[in-house]
């Protein structure tokens, strides 16, 4: 089997993650603090990070795949600019959480734990975050949002809407000063 | 080392904390405590620091911002309490403080010394100018032992810690033998908080009879059910409090290695922990040789990967040495043969808290609150449909009236109690009936519930009881590990079973089916997981059979909430004509104009989200909800309009 080519983002993602490894002490305790940093840079483990993981901790490709497939904090596709994460911890869930959900993944005709394929947005369901007393909740990017209706879904990609047609504008107005 | 050498060590810091307070006491300049804690955050307190921040700078008043933990009065986040020495007022707590809020304060109260009464909710201390939070139910109802100091203190300065009494305890601890310490603990009669309720001391004694070889405590922080968010609020708002009893405990084993397993979806309480882990260290609480003597504890934090049966000990220890978080077959139990093969305590994060006071206190003291078979409180987080959501610590034996009624303030909007779950995915569903049974480990293990994690979600008649079987299956299903085949199968095929009931294609004997297969997989499963995952599902059967047979039966939804089993539709008598509210908020366009400018829905496109019910003025209030869907009057949509 021939390497695939690899883009210029994976290129960097595999210099840095090369960079980064010895840092780490060689034993198998520090496999999960290992794939934590690379998601916290990198926002996903791809098929070449966790080889190079297993190769630096010298055990199977597949032992790395199998720990990281076992954590609902590992991620195997890169996530979209904007993240939205829906909460359906048992107060959000009596509360209608799973509608909030729904809504998005309506608005946005993938499922969850999709990214949509300009990759712009991506939806994730999260057990609880934790502030079951404003249920239900959503975690937009990174700020969580607490009361939500099913109608603030439609606010909330008009504002990111807003803000895209600004900024677009902005720069076209860089570009013609310029 | 004697007593008397710690002590010596211990008296500068001491002195230290005591100069900072009584600094903060006598320059007159006002300090503002904003909660800003995980879910005070949510609410907005960022911005209500900033606003604070600016108001202050543009008036060019002198004044002290102190970000404190939470006080578990989710219900009335952001939080702020205005010490004002130079008013005459006692401290204030405000509630819901906004950034426009803020900028009022500053403005009105700061400035020109007027308390802004409207958005006060108390006083901290008695006082005859503005009622005490002390007389409110919600506060003088409950006991704070674990969370006294939460939420009043800034949880970043170790100083503020000490002040209070904090690391007291430890050095008491490090004055005696260990036995001495383990033999308190016993006599304290405290029970592991992580939800089993096994007897700390013993556990300890185990710990410590295993040999020569190093031991290891483990702080369990892994909270994962979905509903309970205590361990958090803790390590949020008093790590120093943990990292005491972790110390505590750690000298009592002999163990000189102490790991905080904390799950990485809690970012804040990671950096909480870490730092106070780092202040600890700077004064010689932690790490090599504390407080002189020969006892040395390095602290890690290890921040768990999001598995909810992690938080059983075994697939816990898997879990920080890079394995696959699954339970083993026990014994041996963790303290023969734990954590790299040595003799490793797991203990949750409310135990560890429990035990500075109990140490400081005394076991006789802590014997003295609760009930004689569980000693000391316990920590709810209270939810779901309840006036005053949030983290309650009340005497063990209190009855679950006085919690939810009481406490937490009733069911809003005038709807009725219909059931309180208690434990998460392990527990279960208790109806009215028990509302009288005392909160302990023993009594809510009876009536078929358990205390678990502390969650508790309670419900009013709106929730239907099939639907939270079917959510918690869901749950457990999805964390089941994998390794017993009855849970892993029999889980699944439970929440097949449970699925089409809620959608009503349930069968006759679907009920029956039920029931032996959660004994089934109570009986096939090795860990605490698979052991309790039926228990939502035995208890709804058990206490509300009837709805079950409803969906069953008459393929209706009693609650209203099983969304296959019910129909929204406009009553036209109600309408209004050219009110156009329920158009335009429906995502889908099933909402349709009919025979004078009247609206009706399109059964066929409905994805009955409820919406339109919610934005239907109350003055015409002409949404119904009806169950099952058949009822709902068919008005037909002409083509052109599709």
């Amino acid at each position: 089997m021939t390497t695939p080519e690899l883009d210029g983002e994976e290129r960097a993602m595999v210099e840095e993650i090369t960079a980064m490894l010895p840092q780490f002490e060689k034993s198998r305790g520090t496999l999960i603090p290992i794939l934590q940093s690379i998601q916290e840079k990198h926002a996903y483990l791809s098929g070449a990070a966790m080889e190079m993981v297993a190769e630096h901790l010298s055990i199977s490709p597949s032992e790395v795949y199998g720990v990281a497939t076992f954590y609902n904090q590992f991620r195997f596709h890169p996530p979209g600019k904007h993240q939205f994460k829906v909460c359906l911890g048992t107060a959000c869930h009596v509360a209608g959480g799973d509608i909030i959900l729904e809504n998005f993944e309506r608005k946005l005709g993938i499922k969850d734990g999709d990214t949509t394929p300009d990759r712009e947005y991506s939806i994730e369901r999260v057990a609880c975050v934790g502030c079951c007393a404003l249920a239900p909740v959503a975690v937009i990017d990174d700020t969580v949002e607490g009361h939500i209706q099913p109608s603030r879904v439609e606010g909330i990609f008009v504002q990111f809407q807003v803000e895209r047609e600004r900024e677009e504008r902005e720069k076209a107005e860089r570009e013609s000063g310029e | 080392m004697s007593r008397g050498d710690i002590k010596k060590h211990f008296a500068p810091i001491q002195r230290e904390a005591a100069r900072r307070t009584e600094e903060k006491k006598t320059d007159g300049i006002p300090t503002i405590y904003i909660v800003m804690s995980t879910c005070g955050l949510a609410s907005g307190a960022a911005e209500t620091k900033q606003a604070f921040e600016e108001a202050l700078s543009h008036k060019s008043i002198e004044a002290r911002i102190v970000p404190v933990g939470c006080l578990g009065h989710c219900y009335a986040e952001p939080l702020v309490v205005i010490d004002h020495p130079t008013s005459g007022l006692p401290p204030i707590c405000y509630h819901q403080v906004s950034a426009a809020r803020a900028q009022v304060l500053v403005r009105s109260y700061l400035e020109k010394g007027d308390p802004v009464f409207k958005y006060v909710l108390g006083a901290t201390e008695e006082n005859d100018l503005i009622p005490a939070l002390m007389d409110f139910p919600r506060f003088n109802l409950e006991q704070r032992l674990v969370m006294e100091q939460c939420g009043r203190i800034n949880p970043d300065d170790i100083y503020q810690y000490v002040a209070e009494g904090g690391y007291g305890g430890l050095v008491k601890a490090l004055g005696s033998a260990p036995e001495e310490v383990i033999a308190e603990i016993e006599t304290s009669g405290l029970r592991g908080r992580g939800g089993a309720g096994f007897p700390a001391g013993r556990k300890w004694r185990l710990a410590r009879a295993a040999g020569p070889d190093e031991k290891i405590v483990i702080c369990n922080a892994d909270e994962g059910d979905p509903g309970a968010y205590m361990d958090r609020t803790i390590l949020e708002s008093n790590p120093h409090q943990l990292l005491e009893g972790l110390a505590i405990c750690a000298y009592a084993i002999g163990a000189n290695q102490a790991h905080v397993y904390v799950r990485a979806e809690y970012p804040l309480a990671v950096k909480t922990i870490q730092q106070a882990i780092k202040s600890g260290e700077q004064l010689s609480l932690l790490g090599s040789s504390i407080l002189g003597t020969s006892f040395n504890l390095e602290v890690i934090v290890f921040q768990g990967s999001g598995a909810f049966v992690c938080g059983e000990e075994t697939a816990l220890i898997h879990s920080i040495e890079g394995k696959r978080g699954m339970p083993q077959h026990r014994p041996p139990y963790p303290v023969e043969k734990g954590l790299w093969g040595r003799p490793t305590v797991v203990n949750n994060v409310k135990t560890l808290s429990c035990l500075p006071s109990i140490i400081n206190r005394g076991a006789e003291w802590f014997r003295s609150i609760g009930t004689e078979e569980s000693p000391g409180t316990a920590i709810f987080s209270v939810v779901g449909n309840v006036n005053h959501p949030g983290l309650v610590e009340i005497a063990m034996g209190t009855s679950l009236r006085t919690l939810i009624f009481d406490v937490c303030g009733g069911i809003p909007k005038k709807k009725s109690f219909k059931a309180v779950q208690i434990g998460g995915p392990s527990g279960g569903c208790l109806p009215e009936s028990f509302l009288d049974t005392p909160i302990d480990f023993d009594s809510l293990t009876e009536a078929g519930a358990m205390m678990g994690s502390g969650g508790m979600v309670v419900m009013d008649e709106n929730s239907c009881m099939v639907d939270v079987s079917r959510y918690f299956l869901d749950f457990t299903q999805k964390e089941s590990c994998g390794k017993c085949t009855f849970c892993r199968i029999g889980t699944r095929h439970l929440l097949n079973i449970l699925d089409r009931i809620t959608k009503g294609e349930g069968r006759e004997k679907d009920l029956g089916l039920l029931e032996t297969l959660s004994e089934d997989i109570k009986s096939g499963s090795l860990c605490g997981l698979g052991k309790t995952a039926p228990n939502p599902v035995l208890t709804s059967l058990k206490y509300f059979l009837d709805e079950y047979e409803a969906h069953v039966r008459e393929k209706r939804c009693p609650a209203l909430k099983c969304r296959a089993l019910t129909a929204f539709y406009i009553d036209l008598e109600k309408c209004a004509r050219g009110c156009d509210v329920c158009v335009g908020c429906c995502p889908v366009e099933a909402i349709f104009t009919t025979t004078g400018r009247k609206k009706a829905v399109d059964q066929e496109l409905c994805v009955k989200c409820g919406e339109c019910m919610v934005v239907c003025p109350p003055e015409y209030d002409a949404v119904e909800k009806v169950s099952p869907p058949e009822l709902a009057p068919i008005i037909e949509r002409s083509p052109e309009k599709k």
